[in-house]
């Protein structure tokens, strides 16, 4: 699978009927937005945007996403650029660690009165 | 097995992944499996919340080169820009699910979906401001909070960022009307005639009663809604009245009164033929607010293309350079 991170890719019952607008997507872009809420932690995805090009999308992400110091920094990143793993029940990508139970401490029986570990 | 009915084999065990998440209270993710009217469903219902969140800015926007105060004017402009993030946090959830946002934005001005009767009211007062904040935010607060654990995750995530934008909404409407209340004869008697014309209209924005709302138990069988309208009306008046005692305003309903048996307090039925009536495009601003989301609409084009011309020769300029 090669689409975005959040998007259907398997034309849904509610297609995009054509009848709606201008066409959108050719014009501005779909960015995926992450926010970063303090020194310290990972940036996280908070939404998306669309906008004419990144320099614009950083700056709509932030009058949208940080309007009360909800963050310190920002990645905005084009939808189309993002791979994606496919949903769990069409390919079980994450199968193989399923029986890997020795990859986890709990697997281990250390007697009580060993101290530390 | 023909290829036919294979494919009903793989939908029927889709269907069952779906059921069974739903079941277990998890979240569906946008590249899930759904079912088709869940994701018409959704769709419909978060585009319909994304347009009253952009149609709502007109109502106040209508006040704000008229502000009393240089605060007053900041709060509302502060307000009215969050009802824009509002409706593109949702604009955002809503595309996940295939639509694109101008498409949606399209079928608002042509009158294709619909965006919440309340703003189809005039704002004739400063007073309205205040009263907006408390009744109307006060109304979509009691409504959003449980859509905070809606099934679909991108719209259970949006509607936690725009709850905790809401409590200043509905804060900053109250402190407004107590600032008014000790004011002048006058000025209460603002409040009380703004209090009087949104109660019916802040009341009818929880939808038809549950006898007359058919999508309610599939909504709520999907996890999409968790009460039912009435359930969240009583929630709202039980939660008013207090505050309306507290700001010396009455509210204008003789049959509003504490039931101590149920332990809520009893209300007179909204007009229901009014609510149908304003929904239908016969309310006292339907036409002008489509008007002027189109016409905001048409004369942004200009800056739409000059952006995009610009980004693409910028663009251009950048692969020469290469």
């Amino acid at each position: 699978m090669t689409t975005g991170p959040d998007r259907e890719s398997t034309g849904g019952a509610e297609a995009p009927d054509a009848t709606g607008g201008e066409a959108p997507r050719a014009a501005w872009p779909l960015f995926e937005v992450f926010v970063r809420g303090k020194r310290g932690l990972n940036h996280v995805h908070v939404g998306s945007l669309h906008a004419p090009d990144e320099e614009m999308a950083l700056h709509n992400a932030r009058n949208l996403y940080t309007r009360r110091n909800e963050g310190v920094s920002i990645w905005v990143v084009r939808a189309e650029h993002i791979t994606a793993s496919s949903p769990d029940e069409k390919d079980p990508f994450f199968a193989p660690n399923g029986d890997k139970v020795y990859r986890h401490p709990t697997f281990y029986e250390i007697p009580d009165d060993v101290p530390h570990i | 097995m023909s290829t036919e009915e294979a494919t009903v084999t793989a939908e029927r065990e889709l269907q069952g992944h779906f059921e069974d998440k739903i079941a277990r209270d998890q979240r569906v993710e946008p590249r899930d499996w759904m079912p088709s009217g869940y994701r018409e469903t959704l769709v419909r219902q978060i585009a319909q919340h994304a347009h009253s969140e952009i149609i709502g800015m007109q109502p106040e926007g209508n006040w704000l080169t008229r502000a009393p105060s240089l605060r007053r004017k900041a709060i509302l402009l502060a307000k009215v820009q969050d009802e824009a993030g509002h409706g593109l946090y949702l604009y955002s959830a809503a595309e996940t699910l295939g639509v694109d946002r101008s498409e949606l934005t399209g079928k608002l001005v042509s009158g294709r979906q619909k965006y919440s009767s309340i703003f189809n009211y005039p704002t004739l007062t400063f007073a309205d401001i205040g009263v907006i904040g408390w009744l109307v935010d006060g109304a979509a607060i009691v409504n959003q909070v449980p859509l905070c654990r809606a099934s679909y995750g991108p719209y259970a995530r949006a509607m936690i960022r725009i709850c905790k934008e809401e409590s200043f909404h509905q804060r900053q409407g109250y402190e407004l009307l107590m600032t008014m209340m000790s004011g002048t004869a006058k000025q209460r008697a603002m409040v009380q005639d703004a209090t009087d014309r949104w109660w019916w209209p802040s009341l009818m924005m929880f939808g038809p009663p549950d006898g007359d709302s058919p999508n309610t138990r599939q909504s709520m069988e999907w996890g999409i809604k968790r009460h039912t309208n009435d359930e969240l009306r009583q929630k709202f008046v039980d939660m008013t009245v207090p505050q309306a005692e507290a700001l010396g305003v009455s509210l204008p309903d003789s049959g509003l009164v504490w039931n101590s048996e149920r332990g809520h307090y009893d209300f007179s039925e909204p007009d229901w033929a009014e609510f149908r009536r304003v929904l239908k495009g016969g309310g006292p601003c339907n036409t002008q607010r489509v008007e002027r989301r189109r016409s905001a609409h048409e004369d942004g084009a200009w800056v739409r293309e000059a952006a995009a011309a610009h980004a693409a020769k910028q663009a251009a300029r950048g692969e020469a350079a290469v």
